[in-house]
């Protein structure tokens, strides 16, 4: 071996100059590379629950906001004449769907009795006063999102802020802060939410949402502020500190896109919350009121004709529990998706 | 420990104290008095059903009044039943709303321990999948619509149970179901979530290897230690069977607090309101600050590492 190393000869043209953009190259990435948001998406594709939910709930935002384009029934107008009729799709064949209701044990055509013509036809049937079901439904769904998304972004700006300026001021401040948000938490959310329903009588939407809005951030804003308190010790925000940059800025630049995954799970389960309460409060009477419909509302007008009209209300709810249930769902999905090393 | 329950302590009154006093002030807001058909009154009458429920004096000493009568027990008086104390009427009404309560929380925790560890020990099998789907459900499904759906189905068409009423045990099954499935639900997602975690850590690792039955692992080792945090859902079970209550009492007409509280709204009865708000607010700050002790006496670790803050 050392014999061979001492003989062997090197002359200069052994050696020729490599290319420099030829030879294989060991440093390429095979695949793309992804951005967060890109990585997030692919994993939430994968995931099929929460990809699923994803869809139905796109589908039932399309019907809830784009539904009157194509269902041409106005949702408030009455007809009393053709009040309880069941759901009726012309050309369907399968019991409670062709316009037949079971009467005393004997199938009867409920379109007969009322004396309506062959051209009258309810998808989803009418309500005690005659209106169509599924157009009341669509609105109410539209109703009832709105409110819980409109609740939900406030509750984001108040949470939010709220935790990044407690966790980013802390000291006294910070005690303050976290002691509002000991004392308002422990304040069953029900019972806030009923004063404010009551306390501004003119129950309506704003009602609702103020009442939402009050309580629901805490959650929030105490989640930011775990995070605000990890990340303010963290080299780069402690480089921006020093390069001078001002507070607010760090928070928009630095912070905010950091507890963009927080945010985003918590907001997946602030909305559902915001429409059960919606539900709950319209459906014990101090929500939404008439002519105005939310699906609280619905469930409650088709509870009283349950026992012999069940579809006024397992339409209602089923529409209520799917969307709960899609958010849900979408909600896990989200939080394994921002966070793969959670097991799940 | 006792400068911190010094502190919560304080706390609870402090939150107390701001509740009564917003809610207070919220029901002056409104409209409405106790008098009934008050056209018809002679001045004299009316100044003398205003004496009695003490809305003559101004404000500022009627506030007092209120908070100095809530040291006493005493949460005035109801536009709604006239003559009758707030007090009172939650008091006789504590009595269904307790006992639903409690059982629908025993149903829903032992039975959500079941299916959450069910879920986390065959994990990933359809045992798993079953588990997962029941405690989703009962998460999306609202308790009125299952409260009717169950007074429908197993009390009306099969008449299995009483439809609606409160005259003994039978009575209060179906409430207690419809109320238990939330806690069930959460109590579910919980333990799967961490047994998942316990099941796959050292400790089980070496029990397993020292051929401990699977039983065995589970209970004495998996669950024991799942439940420490259960501790903290006690809080947002309690709050959620609030809410829960006041439906599906009504649902039932089961003459319990949340019954009466849902009426109160509807007819405006403010004291009433005001009342059950103040005992529902006391009541979880009580809860909560129990389950910090509780959390506290069992697992030693929370108190070597301050508490909370």
């Amino acid at each position: 071996m050392a014999d061979n190393a001492n003989n062997l000869e090197i002359k200069p043209g052994d050696f020729e100059p490599l290319d420099k953009q030829a030879g294989p190259d060991n440093e390429k990435i095979a695949a793309p590379s992804l951005t967060f948001g890109q990585d997030v998406w692919r994993r939430l594709k994968a995931n099929k629950t929460a990809f699923t939910s994803f869809i139905v709930l796109i589908l039932l935002f399309l019907m809830a906001f784009g539904g009157q384009a194509i269902y041409h029934h106005d949702p408030n107008a009455q007809s009393p004449k053709y009040a309880n009729l069941p759901p009726k799709i012309p050309g369907v064949g399968i019991h409670g769907l062709n316009g037949h209701i079971t009467q005393s044990g004997q199938d009867v055509d409920a379109y007969k009795q009322a004396g309506a013509g062959s051209d009258v036809h309810y998808t989803l049937g009418t309500d005690y006063l005659g209106r169509d079901l599924l157009a009341r439904i669509m609105y109410g769904t539209r109703v009832s999102l709105e409110i819980a998304l409109i609740a939900t972004l406030i509750d984001l700006t108040i949470g939010v802020g709220f935790g990044i300026l407690s966790g980013w001021m802390g000291g006294r401040v910070d005690l303050f802060m976290q002691r509002i948000i000991e004392i308002l938490s422990s304040i069953p959310s029900l019972v806030v939410m009923v004063l404010m329903a009551t306390a501004f009588q003119k129950t309506g939407m704003a009602s609702i949402i103020a009442a939402l809005a009050i309580i629901n951030w805490t959650t929030m804003a105490r989640l930011t502020r775990a995070q605000t308190l990890q990340l303010k010790n963290q080299d780069f925000i402690l480089a921006a500190r020093t390069l001078g940059e001002s507070a607010p800025k760090i928070a928009w630049k630095h912070l905010l896109p950091n507890l963009s995954s927080v945010i985003i799970i918590q907001t997946m389960f602030t909305i559902p919350n915001a429409i059960f309460f919606e539900a709950f409060l319209s459906y014990i009477g101090i929500g939404i009121s008439s002519p105005q419909a939310s699906l609280g509302t619905l469930i409650s007008d088709g509870q009283k004709n349950f026992q012999f009209l069940p579809y006024q209300m397992w339409y209602p709810a089923i529409v209520l529990i799917v969307l709960m249930l899609a958010f849900n769902l979408l909600g896990d999905g989200m939080r394994d998706a921002f966070d793969p090393k959670s097991k799940r | 420990m006792r400068k911190y329950l010094l502190k919560r302590i304080f706390y609870l009154f402090l939150t107390l104290f701001i509740v009564a006093t917003a809610t207070f002030f919220l029901m002056k807001l409104m409209p409405g008095t106790p008098l009934q058909n008050e056209a018809k009154l002679t001045p004299s009458e009316k100044a003398s059903i205003l004496a009695q429920y003490g809305l003559d004096k101004p404000v500022w000493l009627q506030y007092l009044i209120y908070i100095g009568g809530i040291f006493k027990g005493s949460l005035g008086l109801s536009f709604q039943f006239s003559d009758q104390a707030v007090s009172y009427l939650i008091g006789s009404r504590m009595g269904p709303s307790m006992q639903l309560g409690g059982q629908a929380m025993v149903v829903g925790v032992i039975f959500g321990i079941i299916l959450g560890a069910v879920g986390a020990i065959r994990k990933d099998t359809w045992a798993d999948r079953l588990a997962t789907v029941v405690s989703i459900l009962g998460i999306a499904v609202p308790s009125f619509v299952l409260a009717i759906l169950l007074q429908y189905y197993l009390g009306l068409k099969l008449g299995w149970f009483p439809v609606a009423g409160w005259q003994g045990f039978v009575y209060s099954i179906l409430p207690t179901l419809a109320l238990a499935a939330s806690p069930l639900a959460e109590t579910a997602r919980f333990i799967r979530t961490d047994m998942v975690d316990v099941l796959s850590s050292d400790y089980i690792e070496l029990a397993k290897a020292k051929g401990l039955s699977k039983f065995g692992i589970v209970y004495h080792h998996a669950l024991r230690n799942s439940l420490i945090p259960m501790v903290t859902l006690i809080g947002p079970l309690a709050a959620a069977l609030m809410t829960g209550s006041m439906v599906v009492e009504n649902i039932f007409s089961v003459p319990g607090i949340g019954e009466q509280f849902v009426k109160s709204i509807l007819v405006n009865d403010y004291p009433t309101i005001m009342g059950v708000t103040i005992f529902y607010s006391a009541l979880l700050c009580l809860l909560l600050l129990l389950t910090d002790i509780v959390y506290g006496i069992i697992d030693p670790r929370i108190r070597l590492s301050g508490n909370g803050d």
